[in-house]
């Protein structure tokens, strides 16, 4: 499927032809910057490039710029800039809502090259690396010293720190350790004029605004990210898990609400239901209960003596409201194992169905069970299956709806499904994406999320890093023309109602 | 509390149903067609901090409330004249807490700070550099701009990506984006254990057996070092504390005794910010200097000066008649940056200033969300 992107869309029609002299444009421009190897333009080496983690959508850019030196960077960032051509930037291409989805009228710029650890730092706890080293990476070069990079993305093996940036991702532990924008001291790069800039500082602060909380998540829209300081933690010296059966998803609901209730922050707090046990448990066989209608996967980490303390704590909570069964993990092999099939839920589903389809909405934790209750009747009014696994901790659902691309209709209605589950998860007070982003594939439910002056704000933030809208744009934010397109009207505004509540 | 209060789907638009909202909203929109310069207020207990006040007083006080708390979701929205003090003590009541203890100044005009100047001046107690800082907890916001459009970003959820940060950009901004509406807030529960330790150390020592510290797993909330003495507060599970007490060693303090000291300590009350404001009055070329720095900057000299270090370095409190282009310098040369916190002499600014391309931002940023130039003009820098 090529989905065209909003800038392209909106153009009059241009012809092949048009296209081609752009290109032959561009591509002289870039090739007196960079060596040859490192400029792509033929289709069959463009390809590659084609899409990131949200294989559904696909379009070729103009160039693919592979720069080694910063040098380099900042004379493509120029060249492009005097030109007009918009620039998407690109780590590892594992991103799940099409954030580094090529501008057919745009340069891809690769930073798969920028893969080096600069320094790790035990003393200040802090690693100054390049935006293409890969999350895991970090933490295994900070292991030595009794350290690491809380932040751990499922795809940790593969994304890059980059990419992290642009997306604030999280991850398994957030609840506890925080995400990206709370790890991150200091990000290095340039602008879209090709102007180094730095955000942050490696003291706890900068003067002036804080920019680099709005960088962080921003999705390569207001900047390109070349070095990150991140901040590293100490290894807890233990962690143990906790698996826990319900019998109904609004027990384990209710279980999560009650943990935090009781003042406990697990070190991980996972839900699984009784679909996603099924086929986790089918492909890494780790001994799930497939008679629970929930799973609960929590965590503790800490001091030995901590740990036993907590994990008593969460068992009695749970307990009471209403697990049913209990396993807790004896050493640190069966810790992994419990964790296995939460790791794997992408590729188990992959395993049971041709395609699948993840979302990645957060709500108030309170509302689980009421959106799993919606997301059943989805099933049926759409048709097809649906897995579940939750940041329960953090309410970050992802369900994983499954369908059949080769089928007529059901990509269609996989969409309508997602939609459904963006738009409702909304309403319930939450938002359209936790920690995957916007991107591409969930631009039209931004149109539900904000107003029209919200948006036309956040383009106002964008105009003063990128006053010409070349750094990946089309993304992040929709445009008043698409979400009148789009259609449907945005649900919340403004303060919430009865400010003078009686003290409780 | 029984039920959950302002369930967002039954949310209304609030601007004409609330009548000190309708208020503000009406004093920018004006503010704005004639070009008046407004100075946003709370309870004027920050006054002091960034360049001096200008234009018309705008009280945010009447829009004051607790509009949204669940506390298994960790969650508080309040709005922006709710006085901290009136927040902390909501929390409290459910065994809750601002982790990152926001300081409550003395010698407001109308009490010891509110949430939206929290926010907006972005400044944390003792424990920063171990917990985060307010940024840090900001989940969202809604701001009143320069166009007197009422706008909401982020949200009442732990994990949120749609969308720019804006609600994380308000906190530290001094207002100069708009006026902050009502924040939502992460909070944690009161962790349950707290001990105060005292070692006998130099600077250099400190500094470093600070940092050494930080490399592992113990419950370290907030340092003071000061003349010769380190104040060391651990805070964490009962059990994590009391091995940590084991393994430190140093004298146990006794909290009737410390824990005063570090709410001096947070709101500036205690014996060196005392005789800060005491030498500053005296010296009219004395001032009280903030420095940020790494944590692990080696010790920097200012003549003639006090220092009082926070945040296990990160933080360096320098009262000194030292020129400013001579502090701004050291504390650039380690890696950092130095405010102007308190005293007479306002001519070099209040925050270091800022390098192209970071200064175009902030001057386009300004113009995007304030294109009338009404708010707080001045306070964080001259021409924002």
């Amino acid at each position: 499927m090529n989905a065209p992107t909003e800038a392209a869309a909106v153009r009059d029609a241009p012809s092949r032809e048009d296209r081609a002299r752009r290109q032959a444009e561009v591509v002289a421009a870039l090739r007196e910057l960079l060596p040859p190897h490192a400029l792509l333009w033929q289709r069959e080496d463009t390809q590659p490039y084609e899409c990131d983690g949200l294989t559904a959508y696909r379009a070729l850019p103009l160039a693919v710029a592979l720069p080694e030196t910063e040098g380099q960077v900042a004379a493509v960032l120029k060249a492009c800039h005097n030109l007009r051509v918009p620039v998407v930037a690109r780590g590892a291409g594992t991103g799940l809502s099409g954030g580094a989805l090529p501008h057919e009228w745009g340069v891809t710029l690769s930073l798969a090259k920028f893969n080096r650890i600069l320094r790790v730092d035990p003393l200040s706890r802090t690693a100054v690396v390049q935006s293409g080293v890969r999350n895991a990476a970090i933490s295994e070069a900070a292991s030595p010293h009794g350290l690491y990079y809380a932040p751990d993305p499922s795809s940790k093996i593969a994304c890059t720190i980059g990419g992290n940036v642009a997306e604030n991702s999280g991850g398994m532990h957030c609840l506890k350790y925080g995400l990206t924008v709370h790890n991150v001291l200091r990000v290095r790069g340039y602008t879209v004029r090709g102007e180094p800039v730095e955000f942050g500082s490696e003291a706890l602060d900068a003067p002036g605004l804080d920019l680099l909380s709005a960088v962080i998540g921003s999705e390569g829209m207001l900047a390109v990210t070349l070095e990150v300081t991140v901040r590293l933690v100490p290894k807890p010296q233990q962690a143990r898990a906790i698996l826990a059966s319900f019998d109904d998803v609004r027990k384990a609901g209710d279980a999560v609400a009650a943990l935090i209730a009781a003042g406990i922050i697990p070190a991980g707090l996972e839900m699984m239901d009784k679909p996603m046990t099924a086929a986790v448990e089918d492909f890494v066989h780790a001994g799930y209960d497939l008679d629970a209608a929930a799973l609960l996967i929590c965590e503790s980490d800490g001091t030995p003596e901590e740990v036993e303390e907590e994990i008593e704590r969460m068992v009695a909570v749970m307990e009471g409201a209403g697990a049913t069964r209990f396993d807790i993990s004896r050493d640190e092999a069966e810790r992994v194992k419990f964790w296995s099939g939460r790791m794997n839920a992408f590729p188990a589903s992959g395993r049971i169905s041709p395609d699948y389809m993840c979302m990645d909405s957060t709500i108030p934790r309170r509302r689980l069970a009421d959106i799993l209750t919606r997301i059943a009747e989805m099933e049926v009014q759409y048709g097809l299956r649906c897995c579940n696994v939750f940041h329960a901790g953090d309410g970050n659902l992802h369900p994983l709806i499954l369908f059949d691309a080769n089928e007529p209709d059901q990509l269609h209605r996989a969409e309508l499904f997602g939609a459904d589950i963006l738009e409702t998860s909304v309403a319930m007070g939450g938002t359209v994406t936790g920690e995957h982003g916007v991107g591409i594939e969930k631009i039209n439910q931004m149109c539900v999320q904000f107003t029209p002056e919200e948006r036309e704000q956040m383009f106002g933030l964008k105009r003063a890093f990128d006053p010409a809208g070349l750094l990946n744009p089309g993304k992040l934010i929709p445009t008043l023309h698409r979400c009148a397109e789009y259609g449907k009207m945005h649900v919340r505004k403004g303060l919430l109602p009865f400010p003078d509540l009686p003290r409780f | 509390m029984t039920a959950t209060m302002g369930a967002p789907e039954t949310i209304l638009p609030a601007v004409q149903a609330d009548p000190a909202l309708a208020a503000l909203v009406e004093r920018v929109r004006a503010a704005q067609a004639q070009g008046t310069a407004l100075s946003i207020a709370g309870h004027g207990s920050k006054l002091f901090y960034g360049g001096p006040p200008v234009g018309e007083p705008l009280d945010t006080t009447e829009l004051a409330g607790i509009s949204s708390y669940e506390p298994t979701e960790l969650v508080v929205t309040a709005r922006a004249g709710t006085p901290l003090e009136t927040l902390e003590a909501v929390l409290a009541e459910r065994g809750q807490c601002l982790p990152f203890e926001p300081p409550q100044f003395p010698g407001g005009l109308r009490g010891r700070g509110t949430v939206g100047g929290m926010v907006a001046a972005g400044l944390a107690g003792p424990p920063r550099a171990c917990v985060g800082g307010v940024r840090d907890y900001v989940l969202g916001a809604t701001l009143l701009n320069g166009r007197a459009e009422v706008l909401s970003f982020g949200g009442q959820v732990m994990k949120n990506v749609a969308g720019y940060d804006v609600s994380r950009l308000l906190a530290g901004s001094l207002g100069v984006l708009g006026v902050i509406l009502e924040v939502s807030l992460k909070v944690l529960p009161v962790q349950p254990a707290t001990a105060t330790l005292r070692f006998e150390l130099g600077e250099a020592a400190a500094l470093r057996q600070l940092n050494a510290w930080g490399g592992q797993p113990l419950p370290l909330n907030a340092s003071a070092w000061w003349d010769g003495m380190l104040l060391l507060r651990l805070r964490g599970a009962r059990a994590a504390v009391d091995a940590a007490i084991a393994r430190l060693g140093g004298e146990r303090i006794d909290d009737t005794l410390a824990d005063p000291f570090w709410l001096g300590l947070r709101d500036h009350t205690d014996e060196f910010f005392a005789h800060a404001r005491a030498t500053i009055a005296a010296n009219p070329a004395a001032n009280l200097w903030r420095l940020s720095l790494p944590q692990t900057a080696a010790p920097v000299q200012l003549t003639g000066g006090e220092q009082l270090i926070e945040w296990g370095g990160a933080q360096r409190w320098w009262c000194t008649a030292a020129p400013a282009a001579t502090v701004r310098d050291v504390a650039r040369r380690a890696g950092g940056h130095a405010t102007l916190f308190l005293g007479d002499d306002r001519g070099e600014g209040a925050f270091a200033p800022l390098a192209e391309p970071l200064a175009r931002i902030h001057r386009e940023l300004k113009r995007e969300f304030d294109p009338a130039g009404v708010f707080n003009r001045g306070r964080l820098y001259p021409e924002l």
